[in-house]
């Protein structure tokens, strides 16, 4: 995760709290969305970004989790996802975001 | 009449100690982190000038080798080698490091550059056995001794140029206090005119175009030229053009990021079209930051770092002659600034839209070329293989339009797309690599028409959130048609004819 967006993705966790922040993922490839997923949960896994080190467990989901799906009017997720939900992996994205949340987000729904 | 692609040349730089000292993520790091594993193990994986020759997918840019072969070849490729490559092809070159320090030094028109004696003297020896670069050497002067070089670098900030290591040169700032023109943004910037030029040089020899018929130059890489009051000022262009002796040409540049060489063929396009100019020039040269980008994951995963390379190209854009492929002006792709982000509406906007207007279907394009980012670059740090899975948004889309059964589309993927050949320097890559091979391919009847689709992540510059895109499509030319003349005779005629007939109208009323 780009050095930037994590020091953003820390001052809002101050800003407004763990428990009240989820973050939402768009990330193309599955490695390269769990890896997001780790870092704003159990930390920067490069240990180059300014979560290296510090665990924030915040609820983490990938757009095209079913979880965050439902939550959508479908005319509009059709429009704005439908396309790469037939281009992308879904299944391994699903498994490796999911995975990496079960582990190490310490707020659950 | 649409104006057509008359060549397109394509160069690779191999600058494996650039990786080292000037790429981004290697500068960042040894600020960040002097002592990082990375940074030591790094030079281990730097590859030698003929594996990097040998490369199939660097054979593939350079017109050595086929796109078609490339993507029937497993991968790893960096494992593999072509069979008795050449560093010279059939659409350019890939320099040597050496070679490339010296077209920088006479690229350098304000003293900035400065080379070692010994290795002026070699570098010399080469320049004499190119057959393009002969006519320059006398421009390398003798060189300076390495004290001076060194005095340059340890107390003026100048930036050095290695070999193997070795200190042989440094880039010098070009003012004291102006951070537009430190040493660090003078070698990005002589990198990319340096490159250029070689890039033109290719153009002009290997489609035997007069110099003097070339009457505008658009640049269009990623890096900004100017002093401190206008930091991108320009004037790459013309800077290129001076060294590669078009001297009847004028010329500018335009950025937008990895899509600037689409837009700039489309503005080149019009201008040939109506009649402004008749020979427009596109060139751009590489990106020094970019080297290496990847280099930690690739490290990380014990391969090559095989982002080791700058590259460059040069397109003509010429008045229709009736044989080289047609630019088709009328059917412009443009994602527009209402258009939205998500990338059924890009894609949408860049391949649909100008598929409608020019009455085709998404089947009648034989080849798309969107990112031709190799694949083997990008995979290892998690981005994937990016021109997959654009044929395969395109392909999606085509299946919602109802234009492609969805059992079809990994079908369509494999069938309407080149796997990834170029390296990861942003603009490079973007759309116009397919020109030299889909070119090719058009003249000798094999495809019939490409598009160039050029994408750009306007982000990065913290102006917009917004995207960008703009494609087009080229297709064979159908020949010349001579227009239509009507004589002074023929009209006589036909005004008389029309007179008979309104002059029995009024009889008969």
């Amino acid at each position: 995760m780009d050095l930037e967006i994590q020091q953003r993705v820390k001052d809002l966790t101050e800003k407004y709290g763990a428990e009240n922040i989820v973050v939402l993922l768009g990330g193309a490839e599955a490695e390269a969305a769990g890896l997001s997923a780790e870092t704003v949960t159990a930390g920067d896994p490069t240990y180059a970004g300014p979560l290296a080190g510090i665990s924030l467990g915040l609820m983490v989901y990938h757009v095209l989790e079913d979880e965050v799906r439902n939550e959508f009017d479908p005319e509009v997720y059709d429009e704005q996802c439908g396309l790469m939900e037939m281009v992308l992996d879904v299944d391994a994205i699903k498994q490796e975001v999911g995975s990496i949340r079960e582990q190490y987000t310490q707020f659950k729904d | 009449m649409f104006p057509v692609i008359k060549g397109a040349s394509y160069i690779l730089v191999n600058a494996p100690d650039m990786v080292i000292h000037n790429g981004t993520t290697q500068t960042l790091e040894r600020e960040t982190n002097p002592d990082s594993e990375y940074l030591k193990k790094a030079p281990e994986h730097l590859r030698a000038f003929d594996d990097v020759v040998a490369y199939p997918a660097n054979q593939t840019y350079i017109g050595n080798f086929d796109p078609i072969e490339l993507g029937e070849m497993a991968r790893p490729w960096y494992d593999k080698k072509i069979e008795g490559a050449s560093r010279f092809g059939k659409f350019g070159e890939i320099m040597p490091q050496d070679e490339f320090y010296g077209l920088m030094k006479i690229s350098d028109a304000f003293d900035l550059v400065l080379l070692e004696k010994g290795f002026t003297a070699n570098v010399k020896i080469k320049f004499e056995a190119h057959n393009l670069l002969k006519g320059f050497s006398v421009k390398l002067g003798n060189g300076v001794e390495i004290e001076e070089i060194e005095k340059a670098v340890d107390n003026l900030g100048a930036e050095g140029l290695y070999m193997n290591g070795r200190l042989v040169g440094c880039v010098k700032r070009a003012h004291e206090f102006d951070k537009a023109l430190t040493a660090h943004v003078m070698i990005e910037n002589l990198a990319v005119k340096a490159s250029g030029i070689l890039a033109v040089l290719h153009l002009v020899d290997k489609f035997g175009i007069n110099k003097d018929d070339i009457d505008y130059i658009i640049e269009c890489s990623e890096e900004a030229c100017g002093d401190m009051n206008q930091r991108g000022g320009g004037n790459f262009a013309k800077a290129i053009g001076e060294v590669a002796g078009l001297k009847n040409a004028t010329g500018c540049d335009i950025r937008g990021f990895c899509a600037a060489p689409t837009h700039a063929l489309l503005n080149a396009a019009s201008l040939v079209q109506s009649g402004v100019f008749k020979n427009v020039l596109v060139v751009a040269g590489g990106s020094l930051a970019k080297l290496g980008m990847n280099g930690r994951d690739h490290v990380k995963k014990g391969m090559p770092i095989m982002e080791d390379i700058l590259g460059g190209f040069a397109i003509l854009v010429s008045e229709n002659d009736g044989i080289n492929p047609v630019i088709r002006t009328d059917c412009a792709g443009r994602h527009t600034i209402g258009a939205g982000a998500s990338p059924q509406a890009v894609i949408e906007a860049i391949v649909a839209s100008p598929l409608e207007r020019a009455g085709l279907k998404f089947n009648d394009i034989d080849v798309y070329a969107p990112e031709m980012q190799n694949p083997e670059v990008t995979e290892p740090a998690g981005a994937g293989d990016v021109p997959t899975a654009n044929y395969k948004m395109i392909g999606a889309l085509a299946v919602k339009e109802g234009q492609l059964e969805k059992s079809k589309l990994s079908e369509f993927v494999k069938k309407h797309g080149y796997v990834g050949y170029a390296p990861t320097q942003g603009h490079v890559p973007s759309g116009v690599p397919i020109i030299g091979h889909g070119r090719e391919k058009i003249l000798n009847g094999e495809i019939t028409r490409f598009m160039v689709i050029g994408k750009g992540s306007l982000f990065l510059g913290r102006m917009t959130n917004l995207f960008d895109g703009v494609s087009f499509i080229v297709e064979k030319n159908p020949g010349k048609t001579e227009e239509k003349t009507v004589s002074k005779e023929e009209i006589k005629n036909m005004v008389a004819d029309a007179m008979k007939e309104f002059a029995s109208y009024l009889f008969q009323k």
